[in-house]
Formats: structure tokens, sequence, C-alpha cells
């Protein structure tokens, strides 16, 4: 109970705290990790290190471009498989409605509606089993744009021409907060004027555009100011879905044994404050899961060089 | 200010004091994330701009609920864009602030012509924007309701030929009377709207489900009345004579309570510009004889 309440609070913009206790068992792992200085196990650590590998990079990739996909062939092509668009849409049938435009359209609107209501319930089901932000690294389509503009981020940070200028991750919080107030008090889904999920997944769909012209100011905002700004300081969506991430499953766990601390995984994570158990003193028990914010998308489990982290389904390694 | 910051997180064991540099760069993440903040919320308020300002009155689609309560209810999906056999939904741009993503119909480009028979749009929204039936908290305007509901000429010889529409998306006007080519007691022959024109109609003589170009139906009429004849709706328009200011007699459409406001007369309408146009959310007023 208390994890899930730190985790919580951390996805809520609380900063990393030292573990208070440490358990027996982590310190004897620590303390044997120490001694150990056969360097087999360096050597090995070294070769793996060699081949960076991005399976579950290329995996996801394929998926988000495959759900995008899905809708725009439904329409374009008629199959009337994925009909819609993010927001909300149609599975062979079956409402799906986005968690946070649900709220936001229902806070405007102030009327409960009865389709919207069993469309959220069918993806908060799907998003509580699947974990949650995994929403934002495995569907959302300006993830994939944001992630692959970061790649010039980092070149240009490399060269020293521009820096990241990170903000307060409570603020993320506060703006979920304001356009849920925003959407209360003015009655328009004020939101959704802003939100390049929404837009991109329409312009895919519908085609494109002035709009687009605003996720390429936020991409640009990104590169040249502060990385993955969007995801990480901003978008109520990423929020909402974190929040059913706190109750699910599958998640990424981390494991003290095999763990270095060098950080390969902190320097590519989106949310690194996840990540915090990875330092060095950091962790109390022998294998934890990420927090809620983790949007699992496996960047992480690619760079670890020793196999520390590593998707789980929390209860089934139980049943194996 | 960073002694306040020091006092307000006392920490768990004693710490030397937070460093300087530490101290102001925290208070410059601090500054920097309010001004996030500012931006982007003032950001997100421009969008109220186009919709105060109404630079477009935006015609809805059938069973749209009023203005503001669609484009608060409205969750900007494009499923009734996806149902629409004639394409005639488009959805709103960022120019349209909170309309953003928001269906409209361009009817002198594409008008609702109700080829689908059922108002499919109305069937595919998952809000309730689009709707048959108002809940009861939704008054209906006066003047915006539909005095029966409207039969589809289409579907005129069977036994249920009436379709499920309470309230109109607007009127047909005669706002240009001088373009009206009956009023000049002139006919049309050729292509409605060009060679161009990319819009679809069903037509019940070519394929009752398939709608098709207007530019492959050629009219040939002594006197033009493509308004009336190709409005899908039972009694909603008629040419009626009138004496013009020099004494002769002349025929002009006049419009109906029954008028729902689908836009096919302004689409099909072939003098340029239309004779005949939808005004949005027009209500209709009694004793009215639109013409």
């Amino acid at each position: 109970m208390r994890r899930f309440v730190e985790g919580l609070l951390l996805m809520l913009g609380a900063e990393p705290k030292k573990p208070e206790q440490v358990s027996e068992e982590v310190r004897e792992i620590m303390e044997a990790k120490r001694a150990d200085t056969s360097r087999i196990k360096a050597h090995l650590h070294e070769q793996a290190r060699q081949k960076p590998h991005h399976t579950w990079r290329n995996r996801r990739w394929i998926a988000l471009v495959a759900a995008n996909l899905l809708f725009v062939l439904s329409f374009w092509l008629d199959i009337q498989i994925l009909e819609g668009a993010l927001t909300a849409s149609r599975f062979v049938g079956f409402h799906l409605i986005d968690l946070n435009a649900a709220l936001q359209v229902m806070l405007a609107h102030k009327h409960i509606i009865v389709n919207l209501v069993i469309g959220t319930f069918t993806v908060f089901l799907l998003w509580v089993m699947l974990g949650g932000r995994s929403f934002c690294s495995w569907v959302c389509p300006y993830h994939l744009l944001s992630e692959l503009t970061e790649k010039i981020h980092l070149a240009l940070a490399r060269r020293k021409l521009v820096s990241d200028h990170a903000f307060h991750r409570a603020t993320r919080t506060v703006f979920w907060l304001l356009f849920a107030a925003l959407a209360f008090v003015t009655g328009y889904t004020v939101f959704e004027t802003l939100s390049p999920t929404g837009i991109l997944s329409r312009a895919l769909i519908y085609g494109p555009g002035l709009a687009l012209g605003w996720v390429f100011l936020l991409l640009l905002f990104e590169v040249f100011w502060s990385r993955r700004a969007w995801c990480r300081y901003v978008c109520p969506i990423g929020l909402t879905y974190g929040a059913v991430g706190t109750i699910s499953p599958l998640r990424v766990s981390y494991h003290v044994e095999p763990c270095f601390h060098e950080g390969d995984c902190r320097k590519v994570c989106l949310v690194p404050h996840v990540l915090d158990v990875t330092i060095k003193g950091r962790a109390a028990v022998p294998q934890t899961g990420l927090g809620p914010d983790c949007t699992r998308c496996g960047l992480c489990v690619d760079a670890c060089p020793t196999g520390a982290l590593h998707f789980e389904i929390k209860g089934l390694s139980k049943l194996l | 200010m960073s002694a306040n910051e020091a006092e307000a997180k006392p920490p768990a064991r004693p710490k030397p004091a937070m460093s300087p540099e530490k101290a102001l760069r925290a208070r410059r993440k601090f500054i920097r994330s309010a001004l996030l903040l500012a931006a982007l919320t003032g950001t997100s308020l421009l969008g109220f701009l186009p919709v105060a300002l109404a630079f477009r009155q935006r015609l809805r689609p059938p069973g749209a609920l009023d203005e503001k309560d669609f484009l608060a209810s409205c969750i900007k999906c494009g499923q009734c864009v996806q149902v629409c056999p004639v394409s005639a939904i488009r959805l709103g741009g960022i120019e349209e602030g909170y309309g953003i993503g928001v269906p409209y119909i361009s009817a002198r480009e594409q008008a609702c012509d109700f080829s689908c028979d059922a108002v499919q749009c109305i069937l595919a929204c998952p809000t309730g924007a689009l709707t048959y039936i108002k809940p009861d908290f939704f008054p209906v305007r006066e003047g915006a309701g539909l005095a029966k509901a409207p039969v589809l000429k289409a579907r005129a010889n069977e036994p249920e030929p009436a379709i499920n529409l309470k309230e109109r998306m607007g009127l047909a006007r005669l706002t240009r009377p001088q373009n009206c080519l009956a009023a000049q007691g002139k006919g049309f022959s050729g292509t409605a709207r060009g060679e161009a024109f990319k819009g679809l109609m069903r037509y019940m003589d070519v394929d009752r489900w398939n709608p098709i170009p207007v530019r492959d139906h050629p009219y040939e009429r002594e006197l033009c009345d493509l308004c009336v004849t190709e409005c899908p709706i039972d009694g909603a328009i008629s040419l009626e004579a009138f004496t013009d200011a020099d004494g002769s007699r002349r025929f002009r459409p006049v419009v109906r309570e029954q008028c729902v406001g689908c836009g096919v007369c302004e689409m099909i309408c072939p003098a340029e510009p239309a004779a005949i146009e939808i005004e949005t959310r027009a209500l209709w007023q009694a004793g009215e004889e639109g013409g």
C-alpha cells in the first residue's frame, strides 16, 4: 500500500526518495556484488555492451504503426474494423473511448453519457491489463514523432548546441487539474484544441490541416529547448492513463542482483524518475516493479546490459 | 525565497543547507514551470476567439445539439465522417478554435442529401452530440423543431417514409433572388455545377444505394426548378408564381416549414453564386414563407 502511494506521488511530481530501510536480502546482494571482483562477469558485461539491441523498441514501433494504420485503413479501405479516431472509436462495433477525452467531454457537457461510460469502461479494462501508460508509448502517434525528434535533440546536445531545460514534474499535475477545470468552467473541451494526440490521429485518418503546424511547434520546442517536454510535463492523457496503470499487473520489473548501477536505462527513459530505484542504494527490496508513470516502452529493457530490467506480469511469475 | 524553501522541506536527517547554486536552479525551474503553465493556458484559451467571434457559422450535421452543447459534447472522433455515403461531413481545423475536429457541412460543395436514408451520422455518434431525440434537459428552441417528421421523397412509397429527425439544421433562403434562373424566366440545360464539380447525389432512377457525381447527371428544364425537384424532403420547397417589377408573371422557389436545412438546393443551384442558400441554425417564424 505504501509503495502504491509512493508511486502515485512520484507520478504527480514528488521527488524520488532514498529508502529509509533496506531489506536484509538487498544488503546481502549488494555486499556480494562488492566482494565479487571476478573479471569474467565484467568481461561478459563488456561483451554484452558491444551490441546494442532494439528488440522492444522495434516491437513497439510496429505495434504503434499498426494500431494507427488500422484506424486509417478502416476508413480509407472501408474495412470498418477500427472506426473513429484515438479520442473515440468503435472496434468491430464496440465503443472505445479515450479516458481523458471522455472526462473532458463530460466535464464540459456536464452530463453523463451512457455510451461514453460503456466505452471508457472497455478502454479502462484494456489499459489496466496492458499497463496504463503503455497507451502513450505503444499507441500515441505523438510519442513516436517525439521519440524520433528526440534523437535530433540528443545529437545537438552532444555537440553542446542545445541543452535540456527541465520543468518541475508537478507541472503536469497542475495541467491536468487546470484542463479539467477549464472544461468545466468554459463548457468547451479546451484541451482538445492543443492535444497533439487528437490532432495527429485525425490528421492521419481524415487528412492534414493547419493544426499540424501546432504539432510542429511542439516538436521544435522539444528539440531546441526541453527534451520530451509535452509528454513529460504537460500531457494530461499520460497522467490519466498513468492512474490506470497503478493497478496494472503488466510492468517493467527491476532486479538488484544483476544490476551494475551504471544508469544506461535512465539515459534513454522518458520518465527517468521511475528508474530512480536503479541508483545504488535506492532499492529497498531485491525486486521491484517500476511505478505507474512508466510507459512500458521497453527502452530500458533494451538498454540494460545485464538483464536487470524486464517485462513481467505481476502474479504470473509466481504461478509459473 | 531560498531560505523559505529550505524551511518548507525539513530534511529527515540534518543536512547542509541547500547550496546557493542548487537553490538558484530550483528557483529557475519553478519560474520556468510557471511560465510554461501560463503560456500553454493562454494558448489554449485563444481557441475561444473563433467561437466567440463566430468567424464561421458552420452548418452542423443533422441531429446536432445547439451549438454550445454541440461543441461541448463532441468528442472529435469523426465517426460521423466515416459513415456519410456522400462525404458531406468534414472536420474543423485548428483555425476554428474549440471547433477543432468538430464536424460541419459545407453545403455548396457537398450537401447532405439523406442518401443514407437513416441519418447514419446520428447513429455513429458516440456522445449524443448528434442525436435523434434530445434529452429533456435540452429544450428545443422555438422554430427549430419540425412540425412533423420529414418524409423522404425517396422513400415515399415505403411503409415508413419519414426519417427520425426532430429539428432542422437550418433553413433555405432565397438570398440572391436576382440570380435565380426561374425568377428570370430561364430554363436550365447541362450539368448543374459544371464538369469540375465533385459533389455527389443519390438519384433514385439511377441507383438507390450508390450516389453518383452530379456532373454525370445533366438536366434539361424549360424552367429551372432544380432546387424543388432535387430537394430530398417532401413538401419543403415549391415553385410559386409571382409578378415581378416589370409586371410579368414569374416563378420562384418558396421554402416551407418542412425544410430541414440539408443544403441540397444550395448545392444544386446552377447560378453562380447560388441564389438559394442555407441559413445555419435559422428558426422558422410563424407565418413565414421563406422566399
